[in-house]
């Protein structure tokens, strides 16, 4: 075996060092060198992250193992992205992670994430469905156990159990779909199942795997009906592993899932597979919302409302072209910022106060005048209003959804869409209302969010405000998209 | 890009927004406001001198001012700037209004900052939105404009605000989901095969290639998504109660200038690009326009508050800008774009003196008021010329734009726009008894509450804020030449050809 392949995988290696020198700190410092443990491993995920943009990425598609895993400058970007987000959360759970509860898993917390994003990384690249699984594993189990991590709170629990039970059954769903997969093509490779489905005519049975498939992969996504699992998993997480779950797991789920759907049942199977896209995008933004409208618990609300931004990233992939893709991954970039706005403000009062509640949040204009403005900013760009970030990427996403169709059926698909924003306007807008309107004396006092969180809420508010208006982001996303994007095979 | 002048009707807001972030204390607020906008009317000003020399000098492309400026080049946007007569009398009465709003928010309280902020950025939406000719920027700060409604209503307002915002702002956003549908479904087709997409307007209007089924199916929502702005019947639900609980600055500049954003849209965007689906679609609107007008009204006849009386006065003038726009001919359109000049400043000077009397008075029902005219003349009298304007008095700038507007009407010689003229034409009937009915109640009665006797008469920023409104709504009357040849060039050959007339 030429063991020079493994340095194809140069993202991954510099995560690994870095999850390997976090272990190491963990397990050999002493115990006050531990208490920096955490602004250790932001400094070296700082690193990895820059290390991701300078040297990490390829020059061109580069494939290793046979085939098995492959990278590319569109790979390595959605990597990359996801590191930013990463390196986000981890800042904002600085102070969390340093109180007194945490004491003695301080380092169990950082390895676990680290260890999830890895598999997050192998499902992106991987090429072969076993290692695919193998990424989505990683993905999963770590993920349950970091729900459960706080301890001595029943919902913690409750919603550990709920995770670990839905991420077993979903990927007991997904590999049985794989089973049909392999019985009718005879291969794993996502390639040489792409031509053999090509050569052939439509088969039921294909059709049958292709819908565990779907449903295996939309329970990881929480997409509508198979979502049930979110809200409640959502809630009794400690915050920093619900913003992580939102926004990371889920980004790297949507753009693995382009990668299935697009490449290998690209061919023949997506007039099936974009009819069971449409109804679930349907579904999932209109289920979504309706639930949002009626939720008081702010971790509850983001639940529901992460559900619905799923469906609306589902857009970049329903329109099965390049710049859907790079739509897709504008969407996961700008959603990264703007949700980790709002958990970021939520981590503060809750870190200061313990309140959660929509209602503790009535008059925080007077109190906190500047986390009510960077929550404001979040629930702007969120529902997608100007100048922010958040409305470009959803003018973008619809723009990329009806790219190079004449469809009407997904003109009304973006339709619905367009009226469901509308909806999220307004359960956007009862936040706005709470802090700014109403006339009652603030429930949360004026308190000073920690030098870390606020560092964070600067970069997202940051974030919020620039990728949308300063044109580059979207432009060099879409231009490798088109390089390298679907027809520059991504397989 | 800095050298070309539009711009700076966005620049100026921003260094605006900028200096009153800093200010300290009210003073200061003051002194930025009043300077900024008053730098925007000399701008504008300015412009319309320029703009008319040079179309004298036989500049004849259809927007002057050019300048585009690559913004995202994978999809082609560009942030393109141009004006036209219409544009420029646009933002004219953009600059006034903001102007006469910052003198009618002199004492605003609480939060003057954070007002003066939001009132800023919503003029960044609204002067952004008539400098551009690029569909994306237009969309985007056509949004701009709306958003900050939600916060200026609900923080400042009075009565049922939080409703009212709510109400507002969704609907408004309902109007403009179904304006992004249309923007994009242009966008794709609004090109020969082979030629790069582009979101501009002049270019779309020149290849005059969106198929003629698309046009049926973009044309009713980009006119419905416009509308909703423009108050059209159905849509207009919002208007009355967004008025009324809107705060005095945010009520002149949303009926004055918000408002006219969907009858410049309507026109600029709906009919301008798609002409054939105007053309056979015309009737639907027509039907909901004349019914806007009348109805409008119609309401105002019996509503007791002084404000939900102007806003249904609003829906019904509005309503007729929408109307006119629809003849598609010359005459017509010429007086749509007057009639939103003139409600634009009568309506503002309305809600203004509105604001002034509620400051004294405490109350808006026209049942628990009298006399006024004994008691604060100057404030009495400025009604009564702005009801005057209102009901179409000759001499002042109602009766020109209406006057144009139903000559133009009847041109069309078919039933349906006949019947629907000569409905509409009821209007000013109807105008002149809710008008003459408040004017008689409100100012010439008996004086109804003692207690109001001892109420003052306007201070100088008052004073300053109506006279520069009256001034103005007196000048469109004596002057109407003068403006109507100035949207006239507007109306250049080339658009002709693409509206088919």
């Amino acid at each position: 075996m030429d063991y020079s392949q493994f340095l194809v995988m140069k993202q991954e290696i510099g995560l690994l060092v870095v999850f390997l020198l976090v272990f190491l700190y963990d397990t050999f410092m002493s115990k006050r060198a531990n208490a920096a443990i955490s602004g250790f491993t932001v400094l070296l995920v700082g690193l990895l992250t820059v290390y991701g943009f300078c040297c990490g990425c390829p020059g061109a598609t580069e494939s290793a193992f046979a085939g098995m895993y492959v990278t590319s400058p569109v790979i390595a970007c959605i990597k990359n992205i996801l590191n930013v987000g990463v390196l986000i959360v981890l800042i904002q759970s600085i102070s969390w992670n340093n109180s007194e509860t945490q004491a003695i898993r301080r380092g169990e917390f950082l390895e676990l994430i680290l260890v999830t994003l890895f598999g997050m990384y192998l499902m992106i690249s991987a090429r072969h469905f076993l290692l695919f699984i193998i990424g989505l594993e990683c993905a999963s189990l770590p993920l349950a156990a970091l729900v459960a991590f706080e301890k001595n709170k029943y919902e913690s629990h409750e919603a550990a159990i709920k995770y670990m039970l839905t991420a077993v059954f979903s990927s007991a769903i997904f590999m049985m779909g794989l089973s049909y997969v392999y019985m009718l093509t005879g291969s794993l490779y996502f390639g040489e199942i792409a031509s053999v489905v090509a050569t052939e005519s439509v088969s039921v049975l294909l059709i049958v795997a292709l819908a565990f498939v779907v449903a295996g992969v939309g329970f990881k996504l929480s997409l509508v009906p198979f979502h049930l699992w979110t809200a409640d998993v959502y809630q009794g997480a400690p915050t920093s592993v619900t913003s992580y779950l939102s926004v990371i797991s889920k980004g790297s789920a949507a753009f693995a899932f382009l990668v299935i759907l697009t490449q290998v049942f690209g061919a023949v199977y997506c007039q099936v597979w974009e009819w069971m896209l449409y109804a679930l995008i349907i579904l999932t933004i209109t289920v979504g919302n309706l639930f949002a409208l009626r939720q008081t618990n702010m971790k509850r609300f983001l639940a529901f409302s992460s559900i619905s931004q799923a469906g609306y990233i589902m857009l970049g992939i329903i329109g099965n072209n390049d710049m859907g893709m790079a739509s897709l991954m504008y969407y996961i970039l700008v959603y990264i910022f703007s949700n980790l706005a709002a958990f970021g403000v939520i981590q503060a009062i809750e870190n200061a106060t313990g309140k959660l509640d929509m209602t503790d949040y009535r008059g925080l204009y007077k109190s906190n005048p500047h986390l009510s403005f960077v929550m404001m900013l979040a629930m702007f760009s969120l529902a997608g209003i100007p100048p922010f970030a958040g409305f470009f990427s959803k003018f973008f996403i619809f723009t990329g959804a009806l790219s190079g169709t004449t469809s009407v059926a997904l003109y009304v698909l973006v339709l619905i869409a367009l009226i469901n924003t509308i909806v999220s306007l307004f359960y956007y807008l009862l936040v706005v209302k709470a802090m700014f309107l109403s006339k009652e004396e603030p429930v949360v006092p004026a308190f000073k969010s920690a030098c870390s969180e606020r560092v964070a809420m600067w970069v997202t508010v940051a974030g919020i405000v620039f990728l949308g208006i300063v044109s580059c982001f979207y432009n060099d996303i879409l231009l490798l998209c088109q390089q390298y994007g679907l027809a520059g095979a991504l397989v | 890009m800095f050298s070309n002048p539009l711009i700076y009707f966005v620049v100026i807001p921003v260094i605006m927004l900028l200096g009153i972030y800093l200010c300290r204390n009210m003073a200061q607020i003051r002194a930025v406001a009043v300077t900024g906008s008053l730098a925007l009317l000399a701008l504008s000003v300015w412009l319309l001198v320029d703009y008319l020399g040079l179309r004298a000098a036989g500049a004849d492309a259809p927007m002057l001012y050019r300048g585009d400026w690559t913004w995202f080049s994978a999809l082609n946007i560009q942030l393109s700037v141009g004006v036209d007569g219409i544009s420029i009398a646009m933002l004219l009465l953009s600059s006034i209004i903001l102007l006469t709003g910052s003198f009618a928010s002199w004492k605003i309280n609480p939060l003057p900052k954070e007002f003066f902020l939001w009132l800023i950025l919503l003029s960044i939406g609204v002067f952004g939105f008539f400098i551009s000719i690029d569909l994306f920027t237009m969309f985007m700060f056509y949004e701009v404009a709306l958003i900050p409604m939600y916060l200026l209503i609900g923080i400042w307002g009075t009565g049922r605000k939080e409703y009212s915002a709510m109400k507002l702002t969704l609907m408004l956003m309902g109007g403009s989901a179904f304006l992004m549908l249309s923007i994009i479904g242009i966008y794709y087709n609004g090109v020969p095969e082979g030629v790069e997409r582009t979101f501009n307007l002049l270019q779309i209007a020149q290849y005059d290639a969106i198929p003629h089924d698309w046009q049926c199916f973009l044309f009713p929502m980009a006119f419905v998504g416009f509308g909703v702005l423009g108050a059209m019947f159905p849509f207009h639900t919002w208007s009355p109660d967004g008025h009324a609980c809107a705060p005095t600055a945010v009520s002149m500049l949303h009926a004055g200038v918000l408002m006219k954003l969907g009858g410049y849209g309507c026109f600029r965007v709906a009919i301008y690009l798609m002409p054939y689906a105007a053309n056979e679609l015309a009737w639907i609107f027509l039907i909901l326009t004349g019914i806007s007008v009348v109805y409008g009204a119609f309401s105002a006849c019996v509503q007791t508050d002084l404000k939900y009386i102007n806003a249904y006065s609003s829906v019904s003038h509005c309503g007729l800008v929408l109307f006119a726009i629809l003849m598609l001919n010359t005459t017509a359109m010429t007086g749509a774009i007057m009639q939103m000049l003139s409600h634009g400043l009568m309506t503002a000077l309305f809600f203004a003196l509105i604001g002034m009397i509620y400051g004294r008075t405490h109350t808006r029902d026209i049942r628990e008021m009298g006399g006024l005219m004994k008691i604060m003349p100057f404030l009495a009298v400025c009604y009564m010329i702005a009801g005057f304007a209102s009901l179409g008095l000759p001499g002042l700038s109602g009766f020109v734009a209406e006057m144009t507007i139903f000559v133009g009407s009847f041109e069309n010689t078919n039933t349906l726009n006949r019947v629907f003229t000569i409905i509409a034409c009821c209007s000013i009937v109807i105008t002149a008894v809710y008008i003459l009915r408040v004017v008689g109640k409100l100012l010439l009665g008996p004086v109804y509450d003692k207690h109001h006797e001892e109420l003052t008469d306007a201070t100088w920023w008052e004073r300053t804020s109506t006279v520069t409104l009256i001034l103005c709504v007196a000048a469109i009357g004596c002057f109407p030449n003068f403006f109507a040849n100035l949207i006239r060039t507007t109306f250049s050959p080339e658009i002709f050809k693409v509206l088919g007339m």
